[in-house]
């Protein structure tokens, strides 16, 4: 009895999340796209100290993008925790779709920082005196994968 | 020689002093309207008394004092004070509600003049987040990329607009964007979210190139410290500037949940 009442308990704290699909999605990737950016900021820029906050050969494009992202980061960090807790509020919370837009948005940011901002733009590079094949190599495999996963994520949980 | 600098210094006290000024004057005024408000209507909330009193001390450390004689020298120093005075202190004070208590400490029928006022066509144009916004970065952009920057540290009549323009245009802009006192303009949650987003990358752009470009007579070394003082300092208070947004349409949204709730 305990056992079917948590589970009907549980349902019902998710009883909307067909209704609310797409946003869970969208709070996914805004999430995910500010996990990216913490992430860089804390590590490569902040420990490692792999990346550089300004590079002299950065183009004055590599700036406005640099800017817009770097707000953007925290914005979309601290809307999608609202929007989350609205999920939650509205009983409209989709723990598996949300998941999928954190690996879509995350991938999708990596991706265009390792290729846009990093190549493009040459805001700065992920590391100095180094061969910097192998490190763009990764960086940009790691960020399909994360995008791979997402959309899978995001398909099983299309209704 | 000794003589000059003695009158160089006086003169520096001065320009302190008329900066101040007004701060001490609404930082009493506040209390006087505490102290009347309270007498008719429930009590003032403490922490709105605390934020003012912070809100206060940051300008007014940013205006007179070591650090506001450092910043002559000092471009990191003139940064924290930048962060203080057009930042801080404007989001503190906004938080303090001083309309609020201002219109409840005077009687009903001045209040109703003033709300009157406060209505008309040039407040809602200048509290409109864009035009707040361009009042604002826009001023800092023109401030660290033309000459202005060099001429204010010369002209003292320049340097003293100049600072009450960076306080005044920072509380405009936190008071577009965040509506803690009446606003009788209010516009829409998106709109604040997309204007604000813009104006916060046009401060991490021009952080930067303060950065790749030091404003005149700035040292390099100098100027790389002071825009990463810009750069990460300004976005702890752009964190809370976007966190109280967010929140109050958190709380402004409840009522949508509970009247799909009972449909």
């Amino acid at each position: 009895m305990g056992i079917s009442n948590m589970y009907e308990e549980k349902n019902h704290k998710h009883e909307n999340r067909f209704q609310y699909g797409q946003r869970n999605m969208w709070t996914g990737i805004l999430f995910g796209f500010g996990v990216v950016a913490f992430i860089d900021e804390a590590i490569f820029h902040q420990l490692l100290h792999w990346h550089h906050f300004y590079d002299k050969s950065t183009a004055n494009i590599g700036l406005v993008s640099d800017g817009l992202f770097h707000a953007f980061s925290f914005f979309a960090t601290i809307g999608s925790s609202f929007l989350l807790a609205d999920l939650h509020r509205k009983h409209g919370f989709w723990l598996k779709r949300w998941l999928g837009g954190i690996f879509l948005g995350a991938g999708a940011f990596q991706l265009y920082d390792g290729i846009i901002q990093h190549k493009f733009m040459k805001l700065h590079q992920i590391r100095y005196n180094v061969d910097i094949v192998p490190y763009d190599i990764v960086w940009n495999v790691l960020a399909a994968i994360l995008i791979i996963i997402g959309i899978v994520l995001l398909f099983k949980t299309n209704q | 020689m000794h003589s000059h600098e003695a009158h160089t210094q006086n003169f520096y006290f001065i320009v302190q002093l008329i900066l101040v000024f007004p701060f001490i004057i609404s930082f009493i005024s506040y209390f006087v309207g505490v102290v009347l408000s309270n007498q008719h209507k429930k009590q003032w909330p403490y922490f709105r008394t605390l934020f003012w009193i912070l809100g206060h001390v940051c300008a007014m450390l940013s205006l007179i004092g070591p650090l506001a004689e450092l910043a002559h020298i000092n471009f990191s120093a003139h940064m924290v004070g930048h962060l203080l005075l057009g930042m801080l202190a404007p989001l503190l004070i906004a938080l303090s509600a001083p309309i609020t208590l201002f219109l409840r400490a005077i009687p009903v029928k001045m209040a109703r003049f003033i709300s009157c006022i406060l209505r008309n066509s040039y407040f809602r144009f200048v509290s409109n987040p864009i035009i707040a916004s361009i009042l604002n970065v826009g001023g800092l952009w023109l401030l660290y990329t033309t000459p202005l920057f060099n001429m204010m540290h010369e002209n003292s009549v320049l340097y003293i607009l100049i600072h009450f323009h960076i306080f005044l245009a920072g509380y405009l802009f936190t008071i577009s964007f965040i509506y803690i006192d009446p606003t009788p303009h209010q516009l829409s949650f998106v709109f604040r979210s997309i204007v604000l987003l813009v104006a916060l990358t046009a401060h991490s752009i021009l952080s930067k190139y303060i950065y790749a470009y030091p404003p005149s007579q700035v040292s390099a070394e100098q100027a790389e410290q002071g825009a990463m003082i810009m750069y990460y300092g300004g976005d702890l208070i752009e964190i809370a500037l976007v966190f109280i947004l967010f929140y109050q349409w958190f709380k402004r949204t409840r009522n949508t949940v509970f009247a799909k709730a009972i449909t």
